[in-house]
């Protein structure tokens, strides 16, 4: 589950075209129940961002889950709350910044994926090609430098606006969870 | 409906072996920590399972080991009012004492009102528990588990973490509060003061074992806490200074304030500071001074408050300059002295009753 957290991008993606190419094992699966094509597709590029920032967005998430008073949850639990009830009524709530902060991690790493994207799915032109692909496609091109430094405006400005917005979120979640 | 106890529990090298019944109204819980009490709760609660025993609340069983039933926290109808009170942080007071209600519809007990009206939350009702003094924060824990329509409330030492003045801010409400309860009450505490008080019975908890149980006198005088320089004795605790050793006899010489109190034993080197207990039952009053007696440590003072204790007791509490003392005398002697606040006295406490806290 975490491996992709340490493995090298370039790795996961070698294994997820192994897995999900064609002629992989899960790809052919997928495609024969559901016609979902990875390789090459921009379903692919979407497959290679979750497997890179999923473990990142569910290990601070635990993380924000596991730092919730546990003495807290036991006086809920003396108070009638089942399991589930605690998790709902204590647990998730206090643990919601936290749980933002999972979030907003994982959009950025998604965004910034480059290695894993582009071993599994190429460099495709309107179809594999990511933010960070077409920056770097640019940059490789002669004259090139006037659209790549717009491209990077927009990742700028993509990253900036998904970090105030969590960190409003966060601080006005935080004034109502602990008043 | 009676609360009755039968478990052990082992960690590491702490033994709980203990069996009671609680019957409806107030049974104390004294011991000291590390005596077991807050395992006790725990077991009960269903926090914590013990390794073998049953626990009955009136006819339905919460734990027995040998017939594999543990019934899970939220099924025992056992509330619990924590020492940190342990109120949700993101819910209103308002909330925090609905919590319980909405969770047992069916349950018992007094209203929303009464309760609000009893412990005087309803201004309070709006806000959050981190803008609550630590004494509302424990009016509002009390009033959730009463809300919650308990079979059983057990009360975890809720006073130890609070001030003298925010325990007498509260005592009165636990005294209406747990007065004619029909349910078993649970008052775990280390202070005897607070068991006098609020308890019809105790139960002394010591390593784990109950060391003594029935109406809260016997339990005192059968767990010998009159003797032997007992942490649950009223008393104070003062700092003073180490100002002169008397090697021959032994004697360790302390000023405290304009005072110089005589303690047995050679208590450290001279300049050093050293606690010094003082309990009530070790210290004596008069009106003059002693003539030719073996009492070392004659500290003149002013009685500060003179308290009935209920039955033939009273503590007095003396200002003697750089400590307040208490006195624990009876009735009849603080009559006949005529002690009252701002009266001149002289308090005596023997030095063989000094001793290092």
């Amino acid at each position: 589950m975490h491996l992709p957290l340490v493995l090298p991008p370039v790795v996961t993606g070698y294994l997820l075209l192994i897995a999900f190419g064609r002629r992989g094992i899960l790809g052919q699966t997928f495609e024969n129940c559901c016609g979902l094509v990875f390789s090459f597709r921009w379903t692919g590029a979407a497959l290679a961002a979750g497997v890179m920032g999923f473990p990142l967005m569910v290990r601070a998430i635990r993380l924000s889950i596991e730092a919730v008073d546990r003495r807290l949850e036991d006086a809920a639990a003396t108070l009638g709350s089942g399991r589930l009830g605690v998790f709902f009524a204590v647990t998730l709530p206090l643990s919601v910044p936290g749980l933002l902060a999972g979030v907003v991690l994982g959009f950025a790493k998604a965004l910034g994926e480059f290695g894993a994207t582009i071993t599994f799915v190429s460099n495709i032109p309107g179809e594999t090609r990511t933010l960070p692909a077409a920056i770097y496609t640019l940059t490789q091109t002669p004259g090139g430098d006037a659209a790549a430094g717009r491209l990077v405006l927009i990742a700028v400005a993509l990253s900036l606006a998904a970090l105030v917005a969590s960190e409003l979120l966060a601080r006005r979640l935080a004034t109502r969870i602990s008043g | 409906m009676t609360l009755q106890v039968d478990i052990t529990r082992h960690a590491g090298d702490f033994a709980l072996d203990a069996a009671f019944e609680a019957p409806a109204g107030v049974t104390a819980v004294l011991g000291r920590s590390g005596a077991g009490k807050s395992t006790l709760v725990s077991a009960i609660a269903g926090l914590s399972r013990p390794d073998s025993g049953r626990i009955d609340l009136g006819s339905t069983t919460l734990f027995d080991r040998a017939a594999r039933i543990d019934l899970p926290p939220r099924k025992r109808r056992v509330a619990v009012v924590f020492q940190e009170s342990r109120l949700f942080p993101h819910l209103s007071v308002r909330s925090n004492l609905m919590f319980g209600r909405r969770r047992r519809s069916e349950a018992q007990g007094p209203s929303f009102e009464q309760v609000v009206e009893t412990l005087g939350i309803g201004a309070l009702l709006s806000r959050r528990p981190r803008s609550l003094s630590g004494g509302e924060r424990q009016r509002v824990a009390i009033g959730r588990a009463l809300l919650a329509g308990p079979g059983a409330l057990l009360f975890d030492e809720p006073l130890a973490a609070l001030d003298a003045e925010r325990k007498a801010e509260i005592m009165p409400f636990l005294e209406t509060i747990v007065a004619g309860a029909e349910i078993p009450v649970l008052y775990v505490t280390h202070a005897l003061e607070e068991a006098r008080r609020l308890a019809d019975r105790m139960i002394v908890l010591e390593r784990g074992t109950v060391l003594a149980s029935g109406p809260v006198e016997a339990a005192v005088a059968a767990a010998g806490l009159a003797s032997a320089g007992d942490r649950f004795l009223d008393g104070v605790t003062v700092e003073a200074t180490i100002a002169e050793i008397d090697e021959r006899y032994e004697l360790t010489g302390l000023a405290l304030g304009q005072h110089r109190v005589w303690a047995p034993g050679v208590l450290g080197a001279v300049g050093e500071a050293a606690r010094l207990r003082f309990l009530a039952r070790d210290v004596a009053l008069s009106l003059d001074p002693p003539q030719r007696s073996s009492v070392r440590n004659v500290l003149p003072g002013l009685v500060r408050s003179l308290k009935r204790t209920g039955g033939p007791y009273a503590i007095v509490s003396v200002d003697v300059g750089g400590a307040v003392l208490r006195a624990e005398i009876t009735t009849r002697a603080a009559d006949e002295l005529g002690l009252a606040p701002g009266r001149m006295v002289h308090a005596l406490v023997k030095s063989v009753a000094v001793s290092r806290a």
